[in-house]
């Protein structure tokens, strides 16, 4: 972080301490989705939020660096993949579209709910890229037509 | 009752989309419709003492399913919520697009087409 | 074979994503990959509406797939009639055409990539909401749909663009809400989102009064979208400024998948009021309002995507009348009217577009002796022009002579005579704009008038292929064209609500 970008050292020291519980919070939520409340896009939020978190207050050059528009673009479309190919994996393995093809697993647990976990990482990972890049775009005033959520 | 108040909100937004001139109180009339709706989504659901539609450790199956709430509307609100998220993002952009345009918010200014 | 119909979504949306991902600088390869994609769904499409049975004289299809194998009305299911094969044949027709003709088109704008990738996310939206057979999924589908649409008015991000999209955006962002606010009323009454099960509450307990709110929330936000007259204000700014493709888009299928066929669906199918005359009626006065005023309003017009734009509104009254005359002829009318206007339509601003492209200008007034230096333009826009205006031997004329035929034998003279009207004033407003911008004497510069200003190749080929449709259309009220594709269609909503829960099956 260079001294003259961004906000004051307090808010950057702060930042720093905090922002890996945020980040890790998001990462429990979207993993946990189907036991406790929350789930894929509220996860991809919250990831998000550590990233604009760390762009107020270390500068937009920063947290480019840090995760560029592209990264966030080819993760953005990179998810969506991941969500049809456990789709078409149901249509494989099982019958149906989208089918539930893993083993239930013990309630409770966090393998209880078969796909469901799998789709919630990818739906908030989409998320989390998104709502970064469209934060990103209308705060540099310089937008493109990309700006497609779900 | 209840569900009254949120057509009031609906009004309140739709004034806003109708009668106000700048570009911003029409996008904040537009947010406003469009809770309005999801707030009407969520008291669909609503049931006195109802208790949350996620099944804790150790609790009997026929109590949860006598007193939990219906989990759906929370679901297709949340949908709607991230749908309206992305109108909204969208519409700010185009709103700072034509900001860029026109240096104005002005929709009596921003009349290039006839209507 | 049995999870063939999931593709229609699966496949546009994988596909514009792939685009974002690895294609950004590679614009041509997207360009194939889409119009293979397209054919692939139009071919797909037209295998479906091949893989139904013979009965009562017509070819039945129903197709119901529950979707991560969920039975309704746990799950959503993916369900196909007629009706749906039908649709999707003119929407993936018509997509196959347009993105044929974008490959030129688009030459001249920046970022194609994602032009193609929201093309194909408006294609999924589309298809999506003519294969659910969920309420809440439609609505979701339409937003997929709609918001492309949003982006792609503004796609040339110039200060027309921008004002247009806005204006369309605000109004479909009020259909939107309305549209949900009825999804989950419906919810509240009868406690399911499925439509069948939804349509089996109706027909057992009856209407209350929360579903006829529903439905007139309904009814308003699909005449929004689809610009019926007392809600049309944003067609006319929202079709022309967008770039011509998606103009042909936007007027070809978008209107009638949105807000027509939405209208059908729910009206008939759910909540089952295909005799209900107040029903009937408020789509008979709705459309022929549209109707003529619609063509009234394009009259005048100068700007040439501005004029076809009123047209959508005046033809899409003749749908929504001959929908709402509740004959089984009517139906079939409308129906064959709407894919018929999809055709022509499309065809009509694709030659705008390559008007555009050529002079540089959409004032009527400008043109000029275009059909000399055009031919290939010139002569698909006569061939688009005679059959909007109903002309023998293209496929509008049949479409309007049977609608005039069902109007007259429903009892309902006064529609009739109201079409015939519409007809001629659509006539004189096409004579208006053949002879400015195809005859006459040119207004063009010395230089434009002496360079080839014909379009390329793939444009050329799209308004081709439009242009023999609207002659091969004709044929679709020959018996045995009919029975695979119109009379099933027609059939399925006028069954109403019981002849949908004998397709899904739920009896």
């Amino acid at each position: 972080m260079k001294p003259d970008q961004g906000m004051s050292l307090i808010v950057k020291t702060v930042t720093c301490w905090i922002n890996s519980f945020i980040f890790l919070f998001g990462i429990y939520v979207m993993l946990f989705g189907h036991i406790t409340p929350g789930g894929g896009f509220p996860g991809g939020v919250i990831i998000a939020c550590s990233f604009i978190l760390i762009t107020l207050a270390a500068g937009k050059e920063f947290a480019l660096k840090l995760f560029s528009l592209d990264d966030a673009s080819v993760v953005d479309s990179f998810s969506i993949f991941l969500f049809l190919f456990i789709g078409f994996l149901g249509l494989i393995l099982g019958n149906y579209f989208l089918q539930n093809f893993m083993a239930a697993g013990e309630p409770f647990r966090l393998p209880s709910a078969g796909t469901i976990v799998l789709n919630n990482v990818a739906i908030g990972l989409k998320v989390g890229a998104a709502i970064f890049a469209m934060f990103m775009y209308l705060s540099l005033f310089r937008l493109d037509e990309g700006e497609e959520t779900e | 009752m209840i569900y009254g108040l949120c057509l009031i909100l609906f009004l309140v937004g739709f004034y806003g989309i109708v009668v106000k001139r700048n570009l911003i109180k029409i996008i904040m009339g537009l947010i406003i419709m469009e809770y309005a709706v999801h707030l009407f989504i969520v008291l669909v659901s609503y049931q006195r003492g109802g208790i949350v539609p996620i099944l804790q450790e150790g609790q009997s199956i026929s109590e949860f399913v006598q007193l939990a709430v219906d989990p759906l509307p929370q679901v297709l609100v949340l949908t709607a919520i991230i749908i309206n998220f992305g109108i909204t993002a969208l519409v700010v952009a185009i709103a700072i697009r034509l900001y860029e345009k026109y240096g104005t918010f002005d929709i009596n200014e921003i009349r290039r087409l006839r209507g | 074979m049995t999870n063939l119909p999931v593709l229609f979504v699966a496949l546009p949306l994988a596909m514009g994503f792939l685009y974002i991902l690895l294609l950004k600088q590679r614009p041509y390869v997207a360009e194939i990959v889409s119009v293979a994609v397209t054919l692939v769904l139009l071919l797909l499409a037209l295998s479906l509406a091949g893989a139904g049975t013979f009965q009562d004289g017509y070819l039945v299809t129903s197709f119901n797939l529950p979707v991560g194998g969920w039975d309704i009305p746990l799950g959503i299911n993916i369900f196909l009639d007629g009706l749906t094969v039908f649709m999707l044949i003119v929407v993936n027709l018509v997509s196959f055409a347009v993105i044929l003709y974008s490959v030129n088109y688009l030459q001249r704008y920046t970022s194609r990539t994602y032009f193609y990738s929201l093309i194909l996310f408006m294609l999924a939206g589309m298809n999506g909401m003519l294969i659910t057979g969920d309420l809440f999924n439609l609505f979701v589908f339409l937003e997929l749909a709609s918001v492309s649409s949003y982006i792609l008015v503004s796609f040339g991000v110039e200060a027309e663009e921008l004002e247009a999209a806005f204006k369309y955006l605000v109004m479909g962002a009020i259909a939107s809400a309305l549209i949900l606010l009825a999804v989950i009323l419906v919810y509240l009454v009868t406690g399911t989102l499925n439509m069948a099960y939804a349509a089996q509450f109706i027909q057992e307990q009856g209407m209350n009064r929360a579903l006829y709110f529903a439905f007139a929330l309904f009814m308003m936000g699909f005449s929004l979208k689809a610009a019926l007259i007392p809600f049309h204000a944003w067609l006319p700014d929202a079709h022309p400024s967008a770039p011509a493709p998606i103009s042909a888009m936007l007027s070809g299928v978008v209107i009638k998948v949105l807000g027509v066929y939405a209208m059908l669906r729910v009206g008939f199918n759910v909540f089952d009021l295909g005799a209900d005359p107040v029903f009937l009626n408020l789509l008979l006065v709705i459309g022929g309002i549209s109707m003529i005023i619609g063509v009234l309003l394009a009259l005048y017009q100068w700007d040439i995507k501005r004029l076809f734009a009123y047209h959508s509104i005046s033809q899409m009254g003749y749908v929504i009348m001959a929908v709402g005359l509740g004959t089984s002829l009517g139906i079939a009318a409308g129906l064959f009217h709407l894919f018929n206007h999809a055709i022509f339509k499309s065809l009509l601003f694709l030659n705008s577009g390559a008007i555009e492209a050529a002079t540089g200008t959409r004032s009527l007034k400008k043109m000029g002796g275009l059909a000399k230096l055009m031919p290939v333009t010139g002569v698909t826009s006569m061939v688009g022009s005679l059959s909007i205006s109903g002309v023998p031997p293209f496929n509008g004329f049949w479409s309007k002579v049977l609608i005039i035929f069902a109007a007259v034998l429903a009892g309902r003279p006064v529609y009739a005579l109201l079409a015939v009207i519409g007809s001629i004033l659509t006539l004189a407003s096409f004579m208006k704009v053949q002879r400015y911008a195809f005859w006459g004497k040119s207004h063009l510069s010395e230089k434009k008038q002496n360079s080839n200003l014909e379009a390329p190749l793939f444009m050329k080929v799209s308004m081709l292929f439009l242009a023999i449709f609207c002659i091969f259309l004709s044929f679709l009220i020959v018996p045995v064209l009919r029975e695979m594709i119109l009379t099933p269609a027609g059939e399925d909503l006028i069954r109403g609500a019981s002849g949908y829960l004998a397709r899904v099956g739920i009896l």
